[in-house]
């Protein structure tokens, strides 16, 4: 590639610029010039990726790679280098952060215009961006596992930005542990890598993978397996996808980039980028097929019946995330990356729309008190139906032919979760149709205030509306299916460089029969939306006259974080607690009691020279080192 | 040039000085007594670490740069030969980035002692005694003078918390004093014990040779006469020089330390116990569960600067005296007990991370958090590999630079709202934006974020670690992992609770009413650095790296021979 590769170095560096400058600035910048820094060095990043992009295109199968500086060195054993690998894969990776990154933070310049804190928002803003393209750029994995963390500190930090709301406080702790949860999954397959290849390298291993190990290496099926934990808790799969609804505590723009379109899909690249470690461990990737296929079904499931706008696009996000892992479960890697690209342009597209309508109905975010928008937010409303055709999978827009590529995939390499695949994709036509037909639709049901107050978006909130739009429309002819087009661009694209295994073809009556079964099923979604929430009739009651005790479970979402809490977090608090007051305060203190007493009363004459309190510490002592003692003994025939 | 000298010294010159003046020159003397002897231990120790000055005056002697080695005493005990110390002052890769440690947090401690106004002579004093023992205990190589200098951070500390302590001072002092006090008397049994079997072996063949011959030929004569039992009493010398006494070939063949030696008590072999008791006296001090009850309390007492020593530089001298003696003169019996070793590094990060869950005291929280950490020190050395042992030390360098962060944040918070309670503030984001600021770095620092120092040691930890399964067991790494988990519940839980939502404080202040005012400027002058130190060794891993490199690799060596 042209010499223009060391420009790769510039690219996480500019957003990080913007994070410093307005960190250190905040309070002292004025709003406007701190959002102007924050949009700009992300656009000054997309600029160049463009350039590197052109090179990736012209120069075909080369991996370039720049080296920033030797990390972690240790001599002869262990080297970390702080380098980024430019490829077809993380170009398109780092395209859509940096694009989709700008015109959410164009966005952001209207949105969070009435806010305080606007500038420490961009600063956060732009370290996230920084830290996405760490990890989609790292040609390591502990490099990886940088951005890996950074993105869910960020997270932690933008959902924690409103925090005055006691109800949201949890939730940015939530989010951040159980991502925690899933990186040391992560951080456990690196050591496994280690103690298999020797390196983290990703292109030296996948160097020794073609010659020393074969499909199904118990040692390639833990690495995967904690990969994939890995992979769970940032991209929110069961049963680590909770705190992901929860997320939404954030400002909706935050929802909009990290909990939609960029760190969530970090899990997909991620497995991508291993393909080949993936795909000699079968028994994982049917693992990942099913996790992916459950949480699909479930986040839908739910989606069903919530009635709070973003709740609904939360866990709709949960579950467009299951179909990308069930293609990837499949070994379908490219169309795993083909239906992120799309879905990050829909999905963001509806979570600002959904900013939209949230702004302009004074944060009121329940649809049972909203309706008939559609009049008094045309462009919003326009450009959510294209949202919610293209999410829907309805064709031409651009879901349908990601969602199409996995489904024909499914198909031919497991029926049952194709069924179930086909379930999930009716069930979000329906609710993405009857979120549409209650917020839009109908009659206003809000106050009369929020009527006064009801008005479109400014142009910096519109603008990456209709843009986000024309992505959602034409995005899909990336990949048209065989039978359409020779040439799928995104795998070919995708092929060359990365080393990407495209799914196999199926014959063109097949393929039909699929579409056709597929957009059939939309339809019908669509319709049995029309027909129960047409015109906005049929207002989901308010929560207490909920009588349905199946509804009622679904709206609950099935009481999981109910019983997470008491299943994993009570028992934890009490484990802590009784190891405080039984171990360090019952048990030290009795046994250290005990002899002080019995020092009381049997060493009369100890007492005079000493004081009750040192003769106290010092029969402890005794006693630890008799405990330590004793273990010794046991100790040495020890064997864990 | 004694460079090394200077560090201990200047502090009691400092010392003289001040105790010199009479108490009725005003606090501001005191401080700038205190603060300028800081600051130049500090430019010293940043000096030594970076290598400033001059090579040409640095005496190398056995992997050690910089020594100073003078006659310190010597007796004659009849019938059993002559005892002969020696100041004897050496660094290696692991000593400069402790006395680097011990430079930064003893100086920005001293900057957060300007708070102090009651009887600042007397903590000044007291301050320097201190850090002259700090550093000499991290400089001695000879056994007997790092014994004094070790016993004499005691009595310091002992006062600096008994003195300007909290309301449960007395307790808290006591109990430290006489837990560390057993530490030393333990430690004390194995350096007399390598003592009285090993010979100095240039100071015997002394006696035995004549004078012309070359000093490797009279270390012969002195080892050969040592091994065919021909030595007398009277040509015997005895030594508490760290170099000899790890070398086995200093030890008659039928003395009760020799490694071929069949001696056992309770089935367990004499090298083994002497190293248990210097593992034991030292790992008092790391601490590790269950020894480590004294901690907590200690802590909470302290005032924030002590605190911020006591688990900056203190705890440290656990490990390093673990690297440095116990495996320096048995390496042999700390690959027999690595094991013991690990087990008792993993159940101090699993139980001080639920203890610290538990804790409804922010000071005790982060003591507790400072015992699951440092259990990541034992772990390291248990795994007895390159990434272990480096990991080991930089977790020690990493956990002093971010718990001492964390004890003075806890302290500049402690000063404005006099409540260490985790549920008696709330709202802190909004009311003190820029220390929450720090608190974040610190927080996520603490809980091994990457990109700060306390991944790196981690990072290696565990590579140490999952590298040495097939002699340790899975069950070390994974146990730490749990820990690692449990970390980021226990601080973001606290964070979450102080930091987010509507300011509120004890007593029913609400709003703007429980505002606080945020960080002075001689706050951000003692926070900051060790903030940005935290960054610094997480981004540029190497700075330390390759200075610890030199230092462990012989080390290696001895373990893996």
């Amino acid at each position: 590639m042209d010499n223009n590769i060391s420009l790769a170095l510039l690219i996480p560096l500019l957003p990080l610029l913007g994070f410093v400058i307005n960190g250190i600035g905040f309070g002292k910048l004025p709003k406007a010039l701190a959002g102007t820094i924050g949009t700009l060095t992300v656009f000054g990043s997309f600029l160049i990726t463009l350039v590197l992009f052109g090179g990736v295109v012209a120069g075909g199968e080369t991996i370039s790679s720049v080296k920033a500086y030797d990390w972690i060195t240790i001599t002869d054993t262990l080297n970390i280098t702080f380098e980024y690998r430019i490829d077809s894969l993380s170009i398109i990776m780092m395209l859509l952060v940096t694009g989709v990154g700008t015109l959410i933070h164009l966005y952001s310049f209207g949105y969070m215009s009435h806010d305080k804190g606007m500038g420490k928002f961009f600063a956060f803003l732009n370290l996230f961006i920084f830290s996405m393209l760490i990890l989609v750029m790292g040609s390591d994995y502990v490099t990886m596992f940088i951005g890996w963390e950074g993105v869910g500190l960020c997270s932690f930090l933008l959902i924690g930005f409103w925090n005055q709301n006691r109800a949201y406080n949890a939730a940015a702790q939530k989010a951040f542990v159980m991502n925690r949860i899933g990186d040391l999954g992560f951080l456990a397959a690196i050591f496994l890598m280690y103690n298999a290849f020797g390196t983290s390298s990703i292109s030296e291993i996948s160097e020794q993978l073609g010659t020393n190990f074969k499909s199904g290496d118990p040692q390639i099926f833990w690495i995967t397996l904690c990969l994939f934990i890995g992979a769970m808790g940032k991209s929110a799969q069961v049963p680590l996808y909770t705190w992901l609804p929860d997320a939404m505590a954030g400002p909706t723009p935050v929802s909009a980039l990290i909990h939609a379109a960029t760190m969530v899909t970090a899990g997909i690249y991620m497995v991508v980028r291993s393909n080949v470690l993936f795909s000699l461990a079968p028994d994982t990737l049917h693992i990942i097929a099913w996790v992916g296929c459950i949480t699909a079904v479930l986040g839908a499931s739910i989606g069903l019946f919530q009635n709070d706008i973003k709740k609904v696009l939360a866990y709709s996000t949960v579950s467009q995330l299951g179909f990308m892992f069930m293609a990837l479960g499949v070994a379908a890697y490219s169309t795993g990356m083909f239906h992120v690209l799309t879905h990050a342009f829909f999905k963001a597209l509806l979570f600002l729309g959904a900013g939209s309508v949230i702004h302009a109905m004074s944060d009121e975010q329940d649809i049972r008190k909203m309706g008939g928008l559609w009049k008094k937010l045309p462009i919003t409303f326009w450009t959510f139906l294209i949202g919610t055709i293209a999410i829907s999978g309805i064709p031409p827009f651009a879901g349908f032919f990601s969602k199409d590529e996995i489904l024909a995939n499914l198909y031919t390499h497991d029926k049952t979760i194709w069924i179930l695949a086909m379930v999930a994709s009716f069930m979000t036509s329906f609710y993405m149709f009857r979120l549409l037909f209650l917020t839009f639709f109908g009659s206003f049901r809000g106050t009369e205030e929020q009527k006064h107050h009801l008005h479109e978006s400014p142009l910096t909130m519109t603008l990456p509306l209709m843009l986000l739009a024309v992505l959602s429309m034409v995005g899909g002819f990336m990949g048209l299916p065989a039978v359409f087009s020779e040439h799928h661009m995104l795998a070919d694209f995708l092929g060359k460089a990365a080393g990407v295994v495209h799914g196999e073809h199926l014959d063109h009556n097949t393929e039909f029969m699929l579409m056709g079964i597929s957009v059939a099923i939309a339809v019908v979604g669509l319709i049995i939306a029309f027909v129960r929430y047409g015109g906005g009739k049929n207002v989901p009651v308010s929560d207490e006259q909920m009588t349905n005790p199946i509804t009622k479970v679904v709206y609950n979402k099935y009481y999981v974080d109910e019983l997470y809490n008491l299943i994993i977090v009570k028992p934890l608090h009490i484990l802590g607690d009784i190891s405080m007051l039984v171990i360090e305060y019952l048990v030290i203190d009795l046994v250290v009691n005990g002899i002080a007493l019995t020092s009381r009363v049997v060493g009369l004459g100890l007492r005079k020279s000493q004081t009750g309190s040192i003769g106290f510490y010092m029969y402890a002592m005794v006693i630890g080192i008799i405990l330590f003692l004793a273990y010794f003994t046991m100790a040495s025939n020890l064997s864990l | 040039m004694p460079l090394l000298s200077y560090l201990i010294i200047i502090p009691l010159l400092g010392l003289l000085c001040s105790l010199a003046m009479p108490e009725k020159v005003g606090a501001k003397f005191f401080r700038a007594i205190l603060l300028l002897s800081s600051a130049t231990t500090l430019v010293l120790s940043i000096g030594l670490y970076a290598n400033w000055f001059p090579m040409c005056d640095c005496k190398i002697e056995n992997g050690y740069s910089w020594v100073e080695n003078y006659q310190w005493f010597n007796i004659e005990v009849p019938g059993f030969g002559s005892f002969s110390a020696h100041y004897l002052l050496g660094v290696d890769g692991i000593s400069k980035a402790m006395v680097l440690l011990s430079g930064i947090v003893l100086f920005l401690s001293s900057l957060a002692s300007l708070t102090i106004t009651k009887q600042v002579k007397l903590y000044s004093n007291l301050f320097l005694l201190l850090s002259s023992a700090v550093f000499g205990s991290f400089l001695a190589l000879d056994l007997l003078l790092f014994y004094v200098f070790f016993e004499f951070m005691l009595l310091p500390m002992f006062f600096l918390i008994g003195i300007f302590g909290g309301a449960r001072k007395e307790y808290a002092s006591l109990k430290f004093f006489i837990y560390t006090l057993v530490g030393s008397l333990l430690i004390l049994v194995p350096i007399l014990m390598s003592s009285f079997q090993s010979i100095d072996p240039i100071a015997t063949g002394e006696k035995l040779s004549p004078k012309e011959v070359f000093i490797s030929t009279k270390i012969q004569n002195a080892r050969t006469a040592l091994s065919l039992n021909t030595l007398k009493p009277e040509q015997t010398v005895h030594t508490f020089t760290l170099w000899h006494l790890s070398n086995t070939e200093n030890l008659a063949p039928d003395s009760l330390l020799h490694p071929l030696m069949k001696a056992e008590y309770l089935g367990i072999s004499i090298r083994g116990w002497m190293f248990l008791l210097f593992f034991i006296g030292f790992a008092i001090k790391i601490p590790i569960v269950p020894l480590h009850t004294w901690l907590p309390d200690a802590h909470v007492e302290a005032p924030a600067a002590i605190s911020a020593i006591l688990a900056g530089i203190l705890l440290k001298i656990g490990g390093y005296g673990i690297i440095r003696f116990a495996i320096g003169i048995f390496p042999d019996q700390a690959i027999e007990w690595a094991k013991l070793i690990g087990t008792l590094g993993a159940i101090s990060i699993v139980y001080g991370g639920l203890v610290a869950l538990a804790q409804t005291n922010i000071k005790k929280m982060v003591a507790f958090s400072s015992v699951s950490h440092m259990g990541f020190v034992l772990l390291g050395i248990a795994s007895i590999n390159v990434e272990g042992l480096s990991g080991a030390v930089y977790q020690m360098f990493s956990h002093g630079i971010i718990s001492a962060l964390l004890f003075l944040l806890v302290g500049i918070l402690y000063q404005r709202t006099h409540n260490y309670e985790i549920d008696g503030t709330k709202g802190l984001l909004k009311s003190m934006p820029a220390f929450s600021g720090l608190v974040i770095v610190a927080f996520f620092a603490s809980l091994g974020l990457p990109l700060f120092s306390g991944f790196i040691a981690e990072l290696l930890v565990l590579l140490g670690s999952f590298k040495a399964i097939a002699t340790l067991s899975v069950v070390f790494p994974i146990a730490a992992i749990v820990g690692i988990i449990l970390s980021s519940a226990y601080l973001l839980w606290t964070f979450q609770r102080m930091f987010f939502g509507t300011p509120w404080l004890t007593g029913g202040k609400v709003g703007a009413d429980a505002q606080l005012p945020d960080l002075t400027l001689l706050e951000w002058s003692y926070t900051l650095p060790l903030a940005l130190a935290t960054i610094a060794y997480g981004l540029f891993p190497d700075w330390l790296l390759s200075v610890l490199a030199p230092a462990i690799s012989p080390i290696l060596r001895t373990l893996n021979p």
